[in-house]
């Protein structure tokens, strides 16, 4: 199913006082159109209480945009009822019915549609066949752990063949090593079912290993829509730029296509005047050179990489990380001075 | 005490043995004040609860059980305990699903004068019984501002079961609805909203999702109702007025009964009041592990 969204927008208020458009209001959506192709794999990637969460709950007919409109496959589904909107939603905490017993849980969609029971009942195994819990159907949520909990949330969402799935933070409450094994089990899952799929993240690893599209949200807006590489390479906004990755900011003044900050400059397409200068950790060179414009403060390994810490004049610190044995790093220490040069760089004019 | 420890425990660290000992004499301390702490909760109890339970068996037997059995099953002691016991059945089940409805409203629908309603709905336990019947007494009593429109419908409200009905729907109110809009509170809309993804009506997702899960709390709200129901007296007695075979409850009997000295019937009645009581706490108990066992279910 495609989908289209256009000028959502959604303002939560105090209702308790009745008092609408007081400052106790707060605009969690902000006027956010895009698209999804068919088939597709979306993350919503931003950070907590950017509004990424609304939005999906407004995909989902969980929540009622104010103003904008939804579009399921060129039809209006704004004001269609969760219901009716052939749709599948994984909850952050699983939301699993207490009372029923996975195999229930999972057939509760087909229950509630009068299919004939022994069919939901084999769907249901079927289904948790495929997200690997096959004979663990009798048992009762409490008694599963936390990311088996959510693959029977994904295999409910599954059972009724949404057409559209829809994952809330799907793998924020499961520890890390789980969550790097379902994040290639979700990858996975949807290339062989195929289904439209948006997911809701603030962990950007997360986006850009498992998705085809990111969606950069950030205080109710959408700051840039594009592949994982587009994203990373061409940030359009500087708040994306300062989100993906580990970046240096500078104040900068841009002259003639160069931003200058004290000692350090680099080549970069903005228009001359104040500019905020974005330099990624992994775009900048340094090498020992005693006429040098820095001073190393630190040197961290971080397993297979190391991060160099240094003070350049007239700009202030600087992070650069390197692959542990490149060849640059000879004789970098502490105390000693560094030679810098940024390969690439973006400047966001500022006022 | 404390500023004695703390000083004592470096002065005595380097003997290991006195360490040891010392923290047996702090636990100790703790395990005694343990015993004192339950010894008040288990005299205050007695005094309270069972010392009037015992003074009335003990009485009862005095009298004669054979007394005391034959005034209870008079029949103005019977038709008063049967009027408590329609009067339990009705707030009941008018409870169920006033409690059900008002909780759902309360906790999961946001409108104005969400709040006032919260109190008001609390109103029964803050106010006495009294003053509610004669206020009650004040809208549709003899002289009261709806008399008139009473009177041409030929609705006998007051003095007759409907006040009876009244009296007590009002004060068990909150019992049933509160206990509910604590456990809808407590067990969130995720589990709704996953049941309205998964296509489930309105009705499909109550009946599948929320009802067991509150299942228990209802069943304790009913509970207090019932008990509530059958101890009320205040109101009772001002809006249906004792009348014996029509408006006497098993409370006013025992009431009027202590007033005529007619000590068999009135203790008797007290003691059956004070079996039935102790069957709903045993019931309540029962429902209070599982209610903690199905909130701790998942989380």
């Amino acid at each position: 199913m495609s989908i289209r969204v256009e000028h959502l927008k959604k303002r939560f208020g105090d209702f308790s006082t009745g008092s609408a458009g007081s400052a106790a209001d707060f605009v969690a959506v902000d006027d956010v159109s895009f698209e999804v192709e068919s088939g597709s794999l979306v993350a919503l990637l931003g950070p907590s209480g950017s509004g990424k969460s609304t939005i999906l709950r407004i995909l989902a007919g969980l929540e009622a945009p104010d103003e904008g409109r939804v579009l399921f496959d060129g039809v209006d589904a704004t004001h269609v009822h969760a219901r009716a909107r052939a749709i599948g939603f994984v909850f952050q905490h699983y939301a699993l019915f207490r009372h029923l017993t996975v195999e229930e849980n999972v057939a509760f969609g087909l229950d509630v549609r009068n299919v004939p029971k022994a069919t939901s009942r084999r769907r249901a195994n079927e289904l948790l066949d495929l997200v690997g819990l096959g004979g663990l159907g009798g048992r009762y949520p409490s008694q599963l752990s936390g990311g088996q909990r959510q693959r029977v949330a994904l295999a409910r969402a599954l059972a009724p063949e949404p057409k559209l799935l829809l994952l809330d933070e799907p793998f924020g409450a499961v520890d890390a090593k789980v969550r790097e094994e379902l994040r290639e089990w979700l990858r996975r899952l949807h290339d062989e079912v195929g289904v439209t799929s948006i997911f809701v993240t603030h962990d950007q690893d997360e986006a850009f290993s498992v998705s085809d599209r990111v969606l950069v949200i950030h205080r109710g807006r959408l700051e840039q829509l594009g592949t994982p590489s587009e994203i990373l390479d061409e940030p359009r906004t500087e708040f994306v730029a300062g989100f993906v990755g580990e970046v240096n900011v500078f104040p900068a003044e841009v002259a003639n296509g160069e931003a200058r900050v004290g000692a350090l400059h680099a080549k970069v397409g903005a228009p001359d005047g104040h500019a905020r200068l974005v330099v990624r950790s992994y775009d900048v060179k340094l090498w020992r050179e005693d006429a040098g414009i820095a001073t190393v403060e630190r040197v961290v390994t971080l397993g297979d990489r190391v991060r160099v810490h240094a003070l350049v004049d007239g700009a202030g610190s600087l992070v650069a990380q390197f692959p542990r044995r490149s060849s640059l790093l000879k004789n970098v220490e502490p105390g000693c001075r560094v030679q810098v040069e940024v390969t690439s760089a973006r400047a966001y004019p500022r006022a | 005490m404390r500023a004695e420890r703390d000083v004592g425990a470096p002065a005595i660290a380097p003997v290991e043995a006195a360490k040891l000992d010392a923290r047996d004499t702090r636990g100790d301390r703790l395990a005694a004040g343990r015993v004192a702490l339950g010894a008040v909760v288990v005299l205050y109890l007695a005094v309270v609860l069972l010392g009037p339970m015992g003074a009335l068996v003990a009485e009862v037997s005095r009298i004669g059980i054979g007394e005391v059995l034959s005034a209870v099953l008079a029949p103005p002691a019977l038709e008063a305990l049967g009027m408590s016991i329609a009067l339990v059945a009705i707030s009941v089940v008018v409870n169920a699903f006033v409690g059900t409805i008002g909780a759902i409203a309360l906790v999961r629908h946001r409108f104005v004068g969400r709040g006032l309603l919260g109190a008001l709905a609390d109103l029964p336990l803050a106010v006495s019984p009294v003053m509610i019947g004669l206020a009650f007494l004040l809208l549709v009593g003899r002289e009261g501002v709806l008399a008139p429109v009473l009177e041409a419908l030929d609705w006998k409200i007051v003095y007759a079961f409907p006040g009876l009905v009244i009296g007590t729907l009002f004060v068990t109110l909150p019992y049933t609805m509160r206990e509910l809009a604590y456990v809808l509170e407590e067990i969130g809309t995720s589990e709704e909203e996953a049941a309205a993804t998964l296509g489930a009506s309105a009705w499909q997702t109550f009946w599948h999702v929320t009802f067991p899960n509150v299942r228990v709390a209802l069943g304790y709200g009913l509970l207090m109702t019932a008990a509530r129901a059958l101890g009320e007296f205040g109101a009772v007695l001002v809006l249906g007025g004792s009348i014996s075979g029509q408006t006497q409850t098993a409370t006013t009997f025992i009431h009027d009964a202590v007033e005529e000295r007619a000590l068999a019937g009135g203790y008797g009645m007290a003691l059956v009041l004070g079996a039935i009581s102790v069957v709903l706490l045993a019931l309540l108990e029962h429902l209070k592990h599982r209610r903690a066992r199905a909130l701790g279910r998942t989380k």
